[in-house]
């Protein structure tokens, strides 16, 4: 097995002769938080769909869990974690049916969906909230279920693309605790924010202006390379050239 | 502070404009559904085939054979003294049968006389379509007895349209549903996808009355809809050869008058729903569908069920339908036709004041 | 007199209570925000105060008009930019301006020196369906919208959100110079990093206010003693800090974790305690909005 969970060299995706992705490479190591900065219009989400196997790459390569981005999009699916700010779960299912849906989604058997499930639900304080619908639970919470279904396969890698938006300070802190954790437990994490504190949380850092990766070392590094006093800082100095967007 | 209501009907416009697809498909539809109604989907009698079973050749027979030879609507098949009918209708090679009697000749002699006799002459109907089967039969029987020397079996007379073609009976329905589609049901979906969109929100936010802004948005539908009468008014005439003795100045009267009670009931959907899917699934399930039942477009209003006997008379179609029906296929004026007019003014007038007064210019 | 004055509102939608008895003032050309996660009730607030909502209980005043009977007088005199983008797509972005200078009956010409530093960026685009532009441009089509009829007060609910740091920053600068023009703007936002850019602060959180004040004073308030600690290994490092004597509490902050000290706490032993921690370091900390926001919602 790689060291590299993620791995991809040149990869580019065009729309017509618009260039969103143009030709970037990077290695993410197993056990990462790998945090994936850009500003709005960088190509951020094209680059994440194509690692998440959901379009295909115009040119370049790579694997991700071990699959092959230009061929084996469906492999790559089933093998990784994904969790958006926006669609993660059904308001109108309960807690519970919530996890058995995406377990069965995954294949996993109804032993172990049973008891995986009833794990996630004791982790998160939500056994009481079994049998409550999604959609009256607080913002925070949802996140935290939501990462907890996105994980209840057991993904070698899991893809959270902003997941702390809106979400009060406390809760925010507790939905890194449960990055921390479970990137502690071997799980590689792959995630966007626009909160830059929460870029000096990750292990290391990449940051997309107009399509291509600009920078990507360790948030102490990238400090001291742009001789900044934060990544807010550092995140500044590369986005203010940004041509797109605005 | 004078605001510019014509740029509120213009940037209505352009959104009408901007999405040619469904502009399109707003225009087309009433002209593929007269071409659909009136040739394709027919419940007229064409080419109805007919057998004929005469034992006696005589010359009252002859004659009725020749009739029904020479009407454009029939095909006899067969003729002859004795026919497996069973066989004929089921092999499909005939639709009816029309058998006489033995003493046809004697009989009808009797009845010149006046004296009462048991009938004469048998129609056998393939009844697997009920539609051909008594449109036919009416038709048939209409064609059959068509000599008034002779002392009919039925005295039965088809008026207005006599051939029974479907194009009479539809466009009236069609011009109801049409404008039931464009009027109430577009501009429910495009009040409606302001609230979806948030700009409901932006707009209420602001000096102007929202209604003024309901206004503008209904008069591009509004157009749009009088285009819609114009092409349907022409297909019909041109296409269909429906007659429209009555005037054509009653009959877009009665129209306008109907478009705007479409509107008004469009308002008051957009009231109700907060998504255009709802506000597409009230369109279509509270109005389109019992508009269909009950104006009398499909089923006539007298074979409906004793219990829902009023319910029509709260459908403004129905009454839209009947005017139409008067003044397109009977050729009545517009002074025959006032009670509906009153009815649907008054209607109309209901609608907007229940509308105008649900409509909220607050969320809530 | 304020700009605008809530007192002791409340707005429930069933069950929930979207605002608890909420007062506060904010001064005429003040740049006040309202600061707090999702489900605090900013957008309710704003939907009081632009009159499209009817209070429970409690009263408000913009601009000298109460909000339920003077409520067509307050649409007459304010800007409002939902959280939503509320523009409509189809439409070109001069085709929009166009609109919204014909809803205030003005035209875009008496207005254009107030929209023009903000509109300038986008004209060489106004040909442009308004839903082709970035997230960026949207946002400043949709404030010189708002303001098209110079208001004497902007609503903006969380016109930052979603939007990198870069743009959220630029987008600030410009309120900055609004404000500057006279106008009172009323913004909110879930960035806590935000609040350093108004003139005054509330912090909401679940319908209720926990603090009003400049940023300056609210972080001045602050009265735990503040660390900030560092290792090797993070995760490891929080999960030791709490065990450690005295500490209260122990949350991530950036690259730290903040270390929240009682009586009990005394650096020389929490560093015999933590010894084998790799690369340990602690230092007092200066405590931020963000610190003072957890500390309040605690309470």
């Amino acid at each position: 097995m790689s060291d590299y969970i993620i791995s991809i060299r040149e990869l580019t995706k065009c729309f017509g002769d618009f260039t969103a992705v143009n030709r970037i490479s990077f290695d993410v190591k197993r056990g990462e938080i790998f945090g994936f900065l850009g500003a709005n219009g960088a190509g951020k989400t094209t680059a994440m769909r194509m690692l998440c196997g959901l379009s295909f790459p115009t040119s370049g390569s790579g694997t991700v869990a071990g699959f092959d981005v230009m061929r084996e999009g469906e492999q790559i699916k089933r093998h990784i974690g994904y969790m958006s700010q926006r669609f993660s779960l059904y308001n109108d299912l309960t807690v519970w049916e919530n996890i058995r849906l995406f377990a069965g989604i995954y294949g996993l058997s109804k032993a172990e969906t049973a008891v995986r499930a009833t794990e996630a639900l004791k982790r998160l304080n939500f056994t009481s909230e079994r049998n409550t619908l999604v959609g009256s639970l607080p913002l925070g919470w949802k996140q935290k279920l939501s990462f907890a279904v996105a994980t209840i396969h057991r993904p070698e890698v899991v893809f959270l693309d902003e997941p702390t938006g809106g979400v009060d300070p406390i809760t925010r802190r507790q939905f890194w605790e449960m990055i921390y954790e479970a990137a502690n437990s071997g799980t590689t994490i792959f995630v966007t924010t626009h909160y830059m504190d929460e870029a000096e949380y990750c292990t290391r850092v990449s940051i997309m202006v107009d399509g291509e990766v600009r920078a990507l070392d360790t948030p102490a590094r990238l400090k001291e390379q742009f001789a900044a006093e934060s990544m807010d800082e550092v995140f500044r100095i590369l986005a203010r050239g940004a041509k797109r967007g605005g | 502070m004078k605001h510019n209501f014509l740029s509120f009907v213009k940037k209505e416009s352009l959104h009408i404009l901007r999405d040619v697809r469904t502009m399109m498909i707003v225009l087309l539809i009433p002209v593929v559904l007269m071409i659909l109604f009136g040739f394709a989907i027919s419940t007229e009698v064409n080419n109805l085939n007919v057998a004929i079973v005469a034992p006696n050749r005589t010359e009252g027979v002859r004659q009725v054979v020749e009739r029904l030879t020479n009407n454009p609507y029939f095909t006899v098949v067969d003729y002859d003294s004795s026919i497996d009918i069973d066989k004929v209708l089921r092999s499909g090679k005939a639709d009816a049968v029309v058998v006489f009697a033995e003493d046809y000749e004697h009989v009808i002699a009797q009845r010149a006389e006046g004296i009462d006799t048991h009938p004469t002459i048998q129609f056998i109907f393939d009844a697997s379509n009920t539609n051909i089967a008594q449109t036919g039969a009416a038709y048939l029987q209409n064609v059959v007895s068509a000599d008034h020397s002779q002392q009919e079996l039925l005295n039965l007379h088809l008026l207005y349209n006599p051939q029974m073609k479907s194009a009479y009976n539809f466009v009236p329905g069609i011009m109801g549903l049409i404008f039931i589609l464009i009027c109430a049901m577009m501009t429910s979906v495009s009040i409606v996808r302001e609230k979806e969109m948030g700009t409901m929100e932006t707009l209420l936010v602001s000096p102007v009355r929202p209604i003024k802004i309901i206004f503008a948005k209904m008069i591009p539908y509004f157009v749009i809809s009088c285009i819609n009468l114009a092409t349907i008014l022409l297909i019909a005439h041109y296409l269909l050869d429906v007659p429209m003795s009555g005037g054509l100045g009653g009959i877009i009267t009665i129209s306008l008058i109907y478009l705007i009670l479409a509107l008004a009931l469009g308002l008051l959907v957009s009231t109700l729903a907060s998504s255009q899917v709802v506000a597409l699934l009230i369109s279509a399930m509270v109005m389109l569908l019992p508009m269909m039942m009950l104006s009398g477009m499909v089923f006539p209003i007298e074979n409906l069920p004793t219990v829902l006997h009023p319910l029509p008379y709260i459908v403004p179609a129905r009454w839209y339908i009947e005017a139409i029906r008067k003044m397109m296929i009977m050729g009545l004026p517009l002074s025959a036709v006032i009670k509906e007019v009153l009815i649907l003014i008054f209607m109309t007038f209901v609608l907007m004041g229940v509308s105008l007064k649900k409509f909220k210019d607050k969320l809530e | 007199m304020s700009a605008i004055k809530v007192e002791n509102i409340s707005k429930s939608f069933g069950k929930v209570k979207a605002l608890d008895h909420i007062s506060f003032e904010v001064e005429r050309g003040e740049l006040f925000g309202l600061i707090g996660p999702d489900g605090a009730g900013k957008t309710t607030l704003f939907r009081l105060l632009t009159t499209l909502l009817n209070p429970d209980e409690g009263r408000a005043e913009v601009d000298g008009f109460d909000i339920v009977k003077d409520y067509h007088a307050i649409r007459e005199r304010v800007g409002y930019m939902p959280g939503q983008f509320s523009l409509y797509q189809d439409l070109t972005v001069e085709e929009n301006l166009n609109f919204f200078a014909a809803l205030f009956g003005v035209k875009v010409e008496d207005s254009y020196d107030l929209i023009a530093p903000i509109y300038h960026q986008i004209e060489p685009f106004k040909k442009r369906r308004a839903g082709k532009l970035s997230g960026g441009m949207k946002q400043k089509l949709a404030l010189s919208c708002a303001l098209i009829h110079r208001p004497s007060v902007l609503f903006l609910d969380e016109p930052t959100t979603g939007v990198d740091a870069v743009s959220r920053s630029e987008f600030w600068d410009m309120l900055e110079d609004i404000k500057q023009r006279g106008i009172t703007v009323l913004v909110s936002t879930p960035y806590m990093d935000e609040a350093s850019r108004c003139d005054r602060v509330a912090l909401c959180n679940e319908g209720r206010i926990l603090g009003i004040d400049t940023p300056t004073d609210i972080v001045a308030k602050y009265d735990s003693s503040l660390y900030s600690v560092r290792a090797d290994n993070m995760y490891q490092l929080l999960l030791a800090t709490r065990k450690a004597t005295g500490v209260a509490e122990c949350y991530p902050f950036g690259e730290t974790h903040h270390l929240i000290a009682d009586a009990k706490f005394d650096i020389e032993q929490f560093k015999g305690e933590l010894a084998d921690i790799k690369g340990l370091y602690i230092e007092p900390a200066e405590p931020t909005i963000e610190d003072m926001f957890i500390k309040l919602m605690k309470q």
